[in-house]
Formats: C-alpha cells, sequence, structure tokens
C-alpha cells in the first residue's frame, strides 16, 4: 500500500493543454501513471497525449471517473480551478502551481469547507512538488529515479529536500512508500499533521521523514500528533537553522508567531516528542537507516 | 512589497482612516513649502524609508518654524538611517512626508496580519500603543486583543464593536473606531495586503481619532491584479543586488559572507546555508533559480552572483526535478567563457540529467571543482573559499 495515490488510481490534469501541463502530463504517464483526461475550458473535445480533454471537471469526472486532479493551472485561475475541482467531485487534488495569493487561497480554504467532511475533497500544495508512491504512480513533478519502492513515508514542504531525502535513503538501500511535498506557501491545502495521520495509517509505512523549514505553526502542530497519536518513528530536519531572523516577516506578524516558529525552537520541539532530529540535512540518509535498524 | 508610510496613508484614508494633513517633498525647500502649504505652527518631517523603528534612528524630527522643517530636511535627505530592521548597511533617505502635529491623549495599536495558524486575517489590538508590537507582547501581553475574521462575509460590525470597547474607548468613539477597523479591514482586502499596521492609533485632545503612523505589506503574489499598488514599488529601498536579479526573474536574497550561492528552491537554499555554516564559512547570497531553468537563465544567475564584490567563491547545489543538470551545466560553461572569473566555483549536481551535466562540465576543461553530495557541497565551497586569492588579499 501507499497513501494518497496508487497504480489505480484516475487522475486528469488542470490546465494539461499548457507548456507546463502537457511536459508533465508526458513525465507522469512515463511514469505510468493513470493519466485519464485533462481539463482546459475552451479546448473541450482535444486531446493531449492521448487523453481527452474536457472544457470541465464536472465534465471529465462523469466521463473518466477520476478521482484525483494535478493542477498547473497559471496563479491568476489556479484557485478557482481548485474550487472547480471541489464542487466537481475530485477527492484528491495536488496543486503544483506556484505564486498564488493569498486572499485566493483563503477563499480557497473557505470554500471546501461548505462540504461535509466525508465529501470534502484533500488539497495537497499549492506551490509544492506533488505526490509519488515510487513504482506505482507519480501525481507531480518530482524526478522519479530518485525514489525506490519501500516503507518510508517522507513528508517535505520544500520540494528539492524531498529529493535529497530520497536519494540520500536510496544510496544507503532504503525506499519510499510515499513522498509528499505540501509546498512552502504560508497557507496550504494539507499540513505536516494531515499527512503524518495517514502515515501512521499505513500499513506499508515503517518510518516517516518529516522535512520542515522557519516559520508557520505547522511543526509545532506535527509534534503534537507525534505526541499523541503516532506510533511510527519519526526522522526530521528542519530547514533554516543559521537563518537570519526576521528577514521575511512581517512586522505585526511577529507577536501571532511568537513562539515555535524559529528553526531551534522547532527542532526543540520535535525532539521533545520523541521525533530524531538530525542538525545536518546531508545525514537524512543515515538517521533513517540508524531509526530504522533500531526499531527492527 | 512594502510600501511608504505615507502611501499607505492615502490608501487608508481613502477607506475613511483620518490622518493628519500631509505632503510629501523631495528637496529641503519643497519640504518647507509643504509646511506653509498644510499651515499651523508645528510640523513633523519623517523620513521615508522601508522600516519601523525610524524615530529612534533620529529619522523624525519635530520643527517649529519652516526654518526648522527646511534645516532638518537638509539632513535627513541622502542620510543612511540605521533601524533594527535595516541591517547595519541602513536605508537612503531619499523623501520626506511632512505633517501636522496633533494634540493627543491616548496612543493605541492596532494591526492586521495574515495568520497562518487560522488561515485567515487576524485583527491585533493594544490600549498600549505607541511601542513596537513585539515590545508590547514582552511587556503587557494581556493588554493585546485578538479577533478572526471570518472570510465569507468580511469583518462585522460587532467584532469591531468588541475590539473597541476592548480598548476601552469611551462611548461616544465607538461609531468612529468601528468605522475605523472595518476600513482597515476593507483596505486589507482590496489592497491585498498581509499586514496593515496603524501604530499609534491616537485619540486626539479634540475627541477623534487618528492614524499617526501607518505601515502595509501587499502580498508579491497578487501584484499582476493590483498595478496601482505595484507601482509604489520603490527600488531605492531594495538592496540593489536583489533589484537586479528580481527585474531578470530571478529570487536573490543578500546576505553578509563571502560565498555565493546558486541553488533551486527555498528549502535547499535553507540547507545550503545549513551546510555552510557548519563547515565554518558565511553565505554572501543566495540565488534561486527556480524551476525549468535554460541555460540562458543559469547563466544570468551565474553572472549576476559573480558581479558581487563581496563574493570570494560560488557554490552552485542544484538537485535537479523539473530543472535538468545538462542545462544547468551548459549555462555555467556558457557563463565562464564569456566571462572568466578568478575566484573558485564549487558545482554539485544531481537528478535529472545528472550524467550528462557532468559530462559537460569535465568536457569544457574549465577549473571547476565537482561535489557529489550535499555535505562534500559545503565543504568544498568553505575550502576553496578560505584558499581563494580574494579572500587572502582582505
Amino acid at each position: 500500500m501507499s497513501i494518497l495515490i496508487d497504480r489505480e488510481t484516475p487522475i486528469i490534469v488542470q490546465g494539461i493543454t499548457g507548456r507546463i501541463g502537457h511536459f508533465h502530463t508526458r513525465e507522469m504517464q512515463r511514469y505510468a501513471t493513470g493519466i485519464v483526461g485533462g481539463v482546459t475550458p475552451g479546448k473541450g473535445g482535444s486531446e493531449v497525449e492521448g487523453v481527452p480533454v474536457f472544457d470541465t471537471v464536472k465534465e471529465a469526472v462523469a466521463r473518466t471517473a477520476a478521482t484525483a486532479s494535478v493542477v498547473f493551472v497559471p496563479p491568476p485561475f489556479a484557485a478557482d480551478a481548485i474550487m472547480e475541482a471541489a464542487d466537481g467531485g475530485i477527492r484528491l487534488c495536488i496543486a503544483i502551481t506556484d505564486g498564488i495569493p493569498a486572499r485566493d487561497m483563503i477563499r480557497v480554504k473557505r470554500y471546501m469547507r461548505r462540504y461535509r467532511q466525508e465529501n470534502r475533497m484533500r488539497l495537497i500544495g499549492p506551490n509544492c512538488a506533488g505526490v509519488i508512491s515510487p513504482g506505482k504512480a507519480l501525481a507531480g513533478v518530482m524526478a522519479g529515479d530518485v525514489y525506490i519502492p519501500g516503507h518510508v513515508g517522507v513528508v517535505s514542504r520544500s520540494g528539492t529536500l524531498g529529493y535529497e531525502a530520497a536519494s540520500q535513503m536510496k544510496a544507503a538501500g532504503i525506499g519510499v512508500s510515499t513522498s509528499v511535498g505540501i509546498g512552502g506557501d504560508p497557507i496550504n491545502g494539507s499540513s505536516f499533521r494531515d499527512i503524518l495521520e495517514l502515515f501512521e495509517a499505513d500499513d506499508d509505512t515503517r518510518a516517516v521523514v518529516l522535512i520542515g523549514e522557519i516559520g508557520g505553526p505547522q511543526e509545532a502542530d506535527a509534534a503534537a500528533f507525534i505526541r499523541d497519536h503516532m506510533s511510527k518513528p519519526v526522522v526530521a530536519y528542519v530547514a533554516g537553522l543559521s537563518a537570519p531572523k526576521g528577514r521575511r516577516l512581517g512586522h505585526a506578524g511577529a507577536i501571532i508567531q511568537a513562539f515555535g516558529e524559529s528553526a531551534s525552537e522547532k527542532v526543540e520541539i520535535l525532539r521533545e516528542v520523541g521525533a530524531t532530529v538530525t542538525a545536518s540535512p546531508s545525514e537524512i540518509g543515515e538517521t533513517v537507516a540508524a531509526v530504522l535498524k533500531k526499531a527492527a | 512589497m512594502d510600501i511608504h508610510e505615507y502611501q499607505a496613508k492615502e490608501i487608508l484614508s481613502r477607506f475613511g482612516i483620518p490622518v493628519p494633513r500631509g505632503g510629501l517633498a523631495y528637496s529641503p525647500e519643497q519640504a518647507a513649502y509643504r509646511a506653509r502649504e498644510i499651515g499651523g505652527h508645528q510640523w513633523v518631517v519623517k523620513a521615508q524609508i522601508h522600516s519601523g523603528g525610524r524615530g529612534k534612528a533620529g529619522g523624525v524630527r519635530l520643527c517649529s518654524s519652516e526654518h526648522e522643517v527646511e534645516d532638518a530636511a537638509n539632513e535627513l535627505f541622502g542620510s543612511r538611517l540605521v533601524t533594527h530592521e535595516t541591517g547595519p548597511q541602513g536605508k537612503v533617505v531619499y523623501r520626506l512626508y511632512v505633517e501636522n502635529t496633533i494634540a493627543i491623549r491616548r496612543e493605541l495599536y492596532v494591526g492586521l496580519v495574515l495568520d497562518r495558524k487560522s488561515e485567515r486575517v487576524m485583527v491585533v489590538a493594544s490600549a498600549s500603543g505607541g511601542m513596537e508590537i513585539e515590545e508590547i507582547a514582552e511587556r503587557q501581553p494581556s493588554s493585546i486583543i485578538r479577533s478572526i475574521v471570518e472570510p465569507a462575509v468580511g469583518m462585522q460590525s460587532f467584532q469591531a464593536r468588541e475590539i473597541a470597547f476592548g480598548l476601552g474607548i469611551e462611548p461616544d468613539l465607538i461609531p468612529e473606531t468601528v468605522q475605523i477597523l472595518l476600513g482597515c479591514y476593507k483596505a486589507f482586502e482590496e489592497c491585498d495586503a498581509t499586514m496593515v499596521e496603524i501604530n499609534p492609533l491616537v485619540v486626539t485632545e479634540d475627541d477623534h481619532l487618528m492614524a499617526l503612523d501607518a505601515k502595509m505589506t501587499v502580498d508579491d503574489n497578487a501584484l499582476f491584479r493590483l498595478p496601482h499598488i505595484a507601482e509604489l514599488r520603490d527600488k531605492s529601498q531594495e538592496d540593489p543586488r536583489e533589484t537586479r536579479a528580481a527585474d531578470r526573474g530571478l529570487a536573490y536574497v543578500a546576505l553578509d559572507g563571502h560565498i555565493g550561492c546558486i541553488v533551486n528552491g527555498a528549502g535547499l537554499a535553507m540547507a545550503t546555508m545549513d551546510m555552510i555554516k557548519a563547515a565554518g564559512g558565511e553565505p554572501a547570497n543566495f540565488l534561486d533559480i527556480g524551476g525549468g531553468a535554460t541555460p540562458e537563465r543559469v547563466g544570468k544567475a551565474f553572472r549576476i552572483v559573480a558581479s558581487d564584490a563581496s563574493v570570494e567563491a560560488i557554490l552552485i547545489n542544484v538537485f535537479a526535478g523539473i530543472n535538468r543538470c545538462d542545462w544547468v551545466a551548459e549555462g555555467i560553461v556558457q557563463a565562464l567563457e564569456r566571462t572568466p572569473v578568478e575566484i573558485p566555483v564549487v558545482v554539485r549536481l544531481a537528478g535529472t540529467n545528472v550524467a550528462e551535466g557532468r559530462k559537460i562540465l569535465a568536457r569544457s576543461g574549465l577549473a571547476i571543482i565537482r561535489a557529489n553530495t550535499l555535505a562534500e557541497a559545503g565543504q568544498r565551497a568553505v575550502s576553496a573559499w578560505r584558499n581563494s586569492t580574494r579572500a587572502r588579499a582582505s
């Protein structure tokens, strides 16, 4: 098993006729992902890489039975595309688009709440690398050959650090069950906590690598979940230990972002709840190897 | 993007927030003229730089004659103000804002921010205005009122009333305060702000409310739909290196060390910085080439970093997913062949097309120091920098 996507997941690409959407559709198909169609308003009836293009998400879902979508729609229209997916019956939406205004994301998250929990779409991203279940399916922009199938879950804000972790693990012969990029925007669909919950419930995942960053409350929330609900070992790295303070943070923001937002505080919080934290991003692989050995 | 105080006030006044009478000046003569235009007997001359703490840095002067206004302006124009937010290099004053002074009874704090926890807009207010919000949080945390706005309907009058009563505003002034708070929220929404701050919001001697200082930060991602705000950008307040990179579509962060870094992705940028620091070096900057970078784009990035005088070694660390190592390698080789550099260049490539990328570097015959892992990249960059001639000379 894996989380979120596997060989059977029928996936549509929103923004499939665009340059980037088209390119990655081909890459995902090369990874044997179940791409069943695409959506570009006004391009319905055409074809891209052998799959049909539809004008609306509803039509695509009706005709292809897609349950997941990957969004490559440009920033001005991306929020609208995500809401269309939520309303069109998509269960999992992975938004790759970088540069969506924060106000649009507030609206998207508010909009998604109008559906009851059991009908509510799960959103990953935006501004993320997507999701890969190695050897099964790729719904994102990762380089597939960095990953080998296995039993360690990876959840990361940063796409490149997700690769870094996977390649270090690959060098140590350790594979990945699923790797999830949750994205670098201040307001995103799924948090570390949401993904940890899925990994904890997944029989195929034996340990989890969590790669955090400075800023935001999500690492502290993840720590609370690890403390209360996580039976599987967690290896963590938090980027930006040496970042200059307050460089991009706004002024009044400092007050609601009082404790737990610098890398060192996040490291401290994660350590306290029993996660194995590595201070060096080059030692993620060996730390996972050591943790797996201890758990065995 | 940050905007100036006078720009924020202009925007807020359009949303019904009262501000003092004021005028912008680009020269001492103009400052004096503005004072005459505004009238009265006392003025405050305020340096317009993108930073808080201007008062403590000497950027706000109280003047009692047009002559004094002109003298203060003379001193301030072209001066470099160093505050806790600017870094040691400070920010240069090119614009002044002249305002009439206001007799005040109370100082309040009002801020609106994007709250990452609730993923909504949060109003933060305190009866202890005048000092920085960090200081209030430390000294009078119980004075802080927080209120979260439901995005579907926007801020409601009752919320604004609760905040106003919480601030201890007299009943007569409640409607005025409510109007100001609702106006701030409207401005925040319509300008795609990530922060609006009025500090202080004052109660005047003649019983009115007024914004004496204002700050506003706008979401960079929304500038495409806010042409009237995008044009408020003031490049004189940015690091010129950051401006140059931004104008070429590259994200650049200037730092204080000597190792120039070209990476892809913010996460890898921070991790690379952690590695350089762990190896005993300091990064001079970070340039993020983003995804899908062409050789031309990589070349541009390389030239921007190489042309920075404080850079004594260059580290290129790219883990390609959407990027292609062969393109990155081509960009580096082209840049080096066009403009050779005397400083060491360390390259670490991984991911998509890495074999082709390494071949291109090897075939070029250029003196490039190669690294295979993140750890090697950090160590080799720092040791190359230590041995470099520029570092020895300085």
